[in-house]
């Protein structure tokens, strides 16, 4: 068995909500709560669920741009929850991000030559001429032009500019890329393109991703295996062809009946997923899907469930469909 | 005749930069009870179709340059904007993109649903209220004579998107244009969304004109298609033309450019090269030209017009035939 890359344990990241004049709140938003994961190298896991569930906090956990309030992320062997900001930079150059809309984190001000040269200057390594070259070497990676250097991130369509933000997250050969929904502003015509880029990417560098999507059918492309997360916990994870198969989860199943099918053959009747996510701060007793959940019983009312192998490789927290003792 | 019949629809903006035309050429026809789809790219002139139909142009800078548009017995681009403040709401309602811009977050949902439905007097004021809160039970908001006292900013994403569908049906339109309805919606409330849609239409009747880069939720819920690119109508026909005998190449690229379930994993996609001409550097034959993996000198030349391929189905292709 190959050692995974990352390793996440019981992590938590509770935010406190300030609410009204009570300053000292003693109320969290139970954003991320309990994730325990794996990536193995080369490998992409695909991180799917509602909006609000926790995707970007625990993806933020992870790449340690949030402090997380309790469990601990394990990376290549080595313990990084708790490391200094100090401490984080050696860490930058192997956990990047990418995020949904570029233009928010490209510097408006910078050329692009200058983004892509910023992550070197940053870890003090080349010399200014070595550092220029790298940036075309980055922009041919990418598909770019090379003259695109010298422009503004205003002066490229949003396909472009995500294509600058995954030049950017590669330049330091990380080893682990978390892409937060990194098509889904995109136009269907330009969202293949980056998704064949990323995938090439993979191949050819041996990266791992922790992919953050709300398109089911894309993440079902290009992940190896699928988290599937309710309101700061994941529910049910798989190989992906095991969850979209053969999901047992009853949340899950739900999630994967709602995909539209671009197939105008089928006419498919769908029993509709009720109701809204409840909210972090105040989750339902017992299991948190079980207010939604057209199989509930009053044990899901009671008791919270727990992950729980199902089979090799397959787990689920749902009462209802643990294997026999 | 068709409920509604748009014909060589032409709009126009006036910008810094010069007059840019963001729907050139557009004509299709909406019957009675169906649903009719518009996909296309970011910026392919869908929004502006449909706020062409409404007269809610961005004003002064927008204007119909020339077609028509016919609904019932209105010709919509010539009527005075009190007699289409009548048809807007009462006889066509809308969904805007952004539910948010669509609600008046200082006024409660009771107040903005009743509004339109004292205006177009489809209630009197002692039955409302009541109507009010059936219309919210309708849509699927639970508890709704607590909601009706409630505003914008206390509701959810889908809860809201449903209030405003509730609005867009309150008056019982024949006709609902749908922009974008479902676009900021996890998939589970899209498709209690597109259900509750489908629910009303198959109940009051009416058409409706879905909005959507969504190939899925075109698939899912539309009868006839309109594929639109850089402001013109480059294929449109029933669903199951588009989808099993689509005849443009844009209109093929998109369907080989989205993942399926059953896609290969990691296997490349198809992708359509390049980038959508703006309108302010239109070229002067075919507009998707630089994109077009089968273009040839001649595509340059001449924009091609729409030409019948067999019954509704038509496309603007010169090589439609040859492909
Ligand atoms: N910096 C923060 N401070 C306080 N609360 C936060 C912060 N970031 C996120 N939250 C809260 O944590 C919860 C999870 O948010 P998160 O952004 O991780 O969800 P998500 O799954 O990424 O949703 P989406 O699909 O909409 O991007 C939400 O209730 C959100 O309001
Ligand atoms: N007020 C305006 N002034 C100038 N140009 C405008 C204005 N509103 C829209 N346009 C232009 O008209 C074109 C069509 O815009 P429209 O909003 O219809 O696109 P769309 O197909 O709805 O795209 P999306 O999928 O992003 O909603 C765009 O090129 C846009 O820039
Ligand atoms: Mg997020
Ligand atoms: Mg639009």
């Amino acid at each position: 068995m190959t050692t995974p890359l990352l390793e996440v344990r019981g992590l938590e990241m509770h935010f406190p909500v300030k609410e009204g004049l009570l300053l000292r709140s003693r109320i969290f938003n139970r954003a991320v709560d309990g994730v325990s994961l794996q990536i193995k190298p080369g490998e992409t896991l695909g991180l799917v669920g509602e909006s609000g569930c926790g995707k970007s906090t625990l993806g933020r956990c992870i790449a340690r741009l949030y402090q997380p309030t309790a469990g601990s992320i394990v990376f290549n062997g080595r313990d990084i929850t708790r490391l200094k900001p100090r401490e984080l930079r050696p860490l930058r150059q192997d956990i990047q991000m990418v995020f949904q809309d570029p233009m928010e984190s490209l510097n408006a001000r910078h050329t692009v030559g200058d983004i892509l040269e910023e992550p070197f200057i940053v870890q003090r390594l080349h010399s200014p001429a070595e550092r220029r070259q790298r940036v075309a070497e980055l922009l041919n990676i990418v598909g770019l032009p090379a003259r695109s250097a010298s422009r503004y991130p205003f002066e490229f369509s949003g396909g472009q500019r995500q294509r600058i933000g995954i030049a950017r997250a590669i330049a330091l050969n990380p080893k682990l890329i978390i892409c937060d929904e990194p098509v889904s502003a995109l136009d269907v015509s330009i969202q293949s393109q980056i998704l064949n880029l990323l995938i090439e990417l993979q191949q050819e560098f041996g990266l791992s991703y922790l992919f953050i999507a709300h398109d089911l059918a894309v993440v079902k492309h290009v992940s190896d295996r699928v988290a599937v997360m309710y309101l700061g916990k994941i529910i049910e994870t798989a190989d992906s062809d095991t969850i979209y198969r053969a999901a047992r989860h009853p949340y899950t199943k739900s999630l994967i009946e709602a995909i539209p099918v671009p197939d105008p053959h089928r006419k498919i009747s769908r029993q509709v997923l009720s109701g809204d996510v409840p909210s972090p701060i105040n989750p339902p007793h017992g299991c948190a899907f079980h207010p939604r959940c057209p199989e509930a019983q009053d044990q899901c009312r009671q008791k919270a469930p727990t992950l729980q192998a199902l089979s090799e490789g397959h787990w689920g927290s749902c009462h209802l469909i643990y294997p026999p003792v | 005749m068709a409920l509604l019949e748009v014909a060589q629809l032409a709009t126009e903006f006036a910008t810094d930069e010069g007059v840019v035309r963001a729907v050139d050429d557009v004509s299709f026809d909406v019957e009675a009870g169906a649903t009719v789809g518009i996909v296309g790219e970011s910026g392919c002139g869908k929004s502006v179709t449909a706020l062409s139909i409404m007269r809610l142009l961005p004003q002064p800078a927008g204007r119909i340059a020339g077609g028509s548009i016919r609904f019932q017995d209105h010709d919509l681009t010539t009527l005075s904007l009190p007699e289409m403040g009548q048809i807007r709401g009462r006889k066509i309602g809308m969904v805007f993109q952004e539910p948010m811009t669509a609600l008046n977050p200082v006024h409660t949902i009771g107040r903005q649903l009743t509004e339109g439905m004292l205006l177009h007097k489809a209630c009197g004021p002692r039955d409302v209220l009541r109507a009010a809160a059936n219309l919210l039970d309708r849509v699927g908001i639970p508890s709704p004579d607590i909601r009706l006292g409630e505003y914008p900013h206390q509701l959810s994403g889908g809860m809201r998107q449903r209030v405003v569908i509730a609005m867009a049906l309150s008056c019982r339109p024949d006709l609902l244009i749908a922009d974008e309805p479902t676009t900021a919606l996890d998939v589970t409330i899209q498709a209690q969304i597109l259900e509750l849609i489908k629910d009303l239409q198959a109940e009051m009747g009416m058409a409706v004109v879905m909005i959507t880069h969504d190939l899925g939720v075109i698939a899912e819920t539309c009868d006839q298609v309109v594929v639109m690119y850089a402001g013109k109508v480059a294929e449109c026909g029933s669903v199951f033309d588009i989808f099993d005998r689509p005849a443009h190449p844009y209109t093929r690229g998109l369907l080989d450019s989205i993942p399926r379930l059953d896609t290969i994993p990691k296997s490349r996609l198809g992708v359509i090269e390049g980038m959508v001409p703006g309108l302010l550097d239109l070229p002067a034959g075919c507009r998707f030209e630089n994109r077009c993996p089968f273009v040839v000198p001649a595509c340059g030349e001449q924009a091609p017009s729409l030409a019948q391929i067999e019954g509704q189905h038509s496309v603007a292709c010169s090589r439609w035939q040859q492909l």
